[in-house]
């Protein structure tokens, strides 16, 4: 049997009450929080340089010139630490028909009617914009950061692309902060939500309410004797 | 001639310009200095100058800097570039004039201009790192400095230089520790034919049309001071023989202004940022006060039961 994209490593129902399901790994867990915290890191100091009012940020970095040194340096770890959570999640994060679905009754989803919207994978449509939208802007930023990362790449670029790459780091870093924010909301508004990267598990219950098709398959799977860890 | 540079008083004289008199500050909001000083200019009669440099050393020995030995690239011009110890640099330009097929060596002291509306502060994000005084003068100071680099996006004229010793800008300093107690630039006392002058503004203009006239009663028809509006104009000005093409010389900018991308960068896209990001936070608390929260029900464990078919694994 063919494994459904949606199930990864790890992934596992195991029976009580209430039911609990196995959906991040310690390893998936620990690369998320490495990628979040360089995140907010690059948010903190990238903010205190772009915007004067919020240079005070820089002291929390040790100063202007520690801000201004470190701040790539985060680029890189995040960079790397964020193409593990790739290389982990891309093949649970292709499109499928469901998520037309979903994307067009986005007013029932906003509005909390789950029953109205179709069973899901182990993402929806809007995790799966989360992850693509990550996913592109960490390329943006990287390729744009590195031309006006002056202390090692300056020769490499002339004034005029560097201008603009300056321009291109900042609109793209302000996308990527909203990302963020619709990433930590939902995970704030679907209660139940957190613990599947704090612990790693998920209530059965919130499993068949958000995504049921990726419950259905991981009980398929367990009653055919596949091994569940 | 232009009356010759003063010599030092021998007597301490109080500094004529301070932190008192600041128009411009990077990164911050001030109230500017009123009223303003008698704005100053440094003239470069480019028709003067003989190349001797000595200009570039007085620059080095005055600031107590040194220029690393270089290599010979086949030019007069050394260093090739200006670098964060040579804050000043002769540029020697061999032109055909096709009009006369004349070989014409022209030589330009480049540095910075001390722009009226300077880019390179419009960019620094770091609070007093580039200030302005109410005279004109366009200087970094170097304990605000972070290194960002940013002030090399935000010149036109592609002036300041990154220190790799430590990480911090550079650039002519139009001598504001010599001109805040009655002297010339460094550069300008050195010059030996007074291709570099100094004085206000005013006086440098009108000492520069006699200049002009000069040069077009010779035959340079397009003699002419430059002294870019693009910038605001500039606090070091050239009289060029050829006004008419700034760019032979060294690529001097016709007609330089702050890049516009530069602009949108520290202007349009700052507010456009944070009210999108503001808007998104509150969008999210907005939608939490009336939706509630999305919380999974009894029921819905209850069904996960079932499908999970009951006994503890």
């Amino acid at each position: 049997m063919s494994m459904p994209d949606d199930i990864q490593p790890g992934d596992a129902v195991h029976k009580g009450h209430p039911v609990i399901v196995n959906r991040y790994t310690l390893a998936a867990r620990i690369n998320h929080w490495v990628t979040a915290i360089s995140l907010i890191l690059l948010a903190i100091s990238g903010m205190a340089l772009f915007s004067p009012k919020l240079f005070f940020l820089t002291a929390l970095f040790g100063g202007g010139q520690a801000t201004r040194a470190i701040h790539p340096w985060i680029g890189v770890v995040l960079f790397f630490s964020f193409m593990g959570l790739f290389l982990r999640f891309w093949k649970a994060n292709l499109w499928k028909s469901e998520d037309g679905t979903w994307l067009r009754r986005i007013r029932d989803v906003i509005a909390g009617h789950e029953e109205r919207l179709p069973e899901l994978g182990k993402y929806n449509a809007g995790q799966k914009f989360v992850f693509w939208g990550m996913s592109a802007l960490i390329v943006i930023l990287i390729s744009s950061g590195i031309v006006v990362w002056d202390q090692y790449f300056y020769p490499f670029t002339t004034i005029p692309q560097k201008r603009v790459a300056i321009l291109v780091h900042a609109l793209a870093a302000i996308g990527i902060i909203c990302v963020w924010i619709v990433h930590v909301y939902a995970a704030i508004w679907v209660r139940g939500t957190m613990s599947a990267m704090t612990k790693g598990q998920v209530t059965g219950g919130w499993a068949w309410r958000h995504h049921r098709k990726w419950l259905r398959e991981l009980v398929v799977r367990r009653s055919r004797g596949t091994p569940a860890e | 001639m232009f009356p010759p540079a003063p010599n030092p008083p021998i007597t301490p004289v109080p500094e004529r310009f301070g932190d008192k008199d600041l128009i411009r500050r990077s990164a911050s909001t001030i109230t500017p200095a009123s009223p303003r000083q008698t704005e100053v200019a440094k003239l470069i009669d480019v028709s003067k100058c003989i190349g001797c440099k000595a200009c570039q050393a007085a620059c080095l020995e005055w600031n107590n800097l040194h220029e690393e030995v270089g290599t010979f690239n086949g030019s007069y011009t050394n260093p090739p570039d200006l670098t964060a110890n040579s804050l000043t640099l002769m540029r020697f330009t061999e032109w055909v004039n096709p009009q006369t097929d004349n070989l014409e060596w022209l030589i330009r002291k480049d540095g910075c201009m001390h722009c009226e509306d300077p880019g390179c502060l419009k960019a620094c994000p770091a609070p007093g790192a580039i200030v302005q005084y109410s005279n004109g003068i366009v200087d970094f100071i170097h304990d605000a400095c972070i290194g960002c680099g940013y002030c090399v996006k935000g010149c036109p004229f592609n002036i300041p230089r990154i220190s790799k010793v430590d990480n911090k800008a550079y650039k002519c300093t139009l001598c504001s520790d010599r001109v805040a107690v009655g002297q010339w630039p460094a550069c300008a006392k050195a010059c030996p034919t007074q291709a570099i002058a100094f004085g206000t503004k005013d006086e440098m203009k009108k000492w520069a049309d006699g200049r002009i006239t000069d040069l077009k009663s010779r035959g340079y028809q397009n003699a002419g001071l430059y002294d870019p509006p693009g910038v605001g104009g500039t606090h070091v000005m050239y009289v060029l023989q050829h006004a008419d093409q700034p760019e032979i010389y060294a690529g001097l900018p016709k007609n330089p202004t702050i890049s516009p991308i530069v602009e949108l960068w520290k202007g349009a896209t700052k507010y456009f940022g944070f009210a999108v990001i503001g808007f998104a936070a509150v969008a999210g608390v907005f939608h939490h006060m009336v939706a509630g929260p999305n919380k999974v029900s009894a029921e819905d464990e209850e069904n996960a039961e079932k499908l999970a078919g009951g006994e503890r694994s």
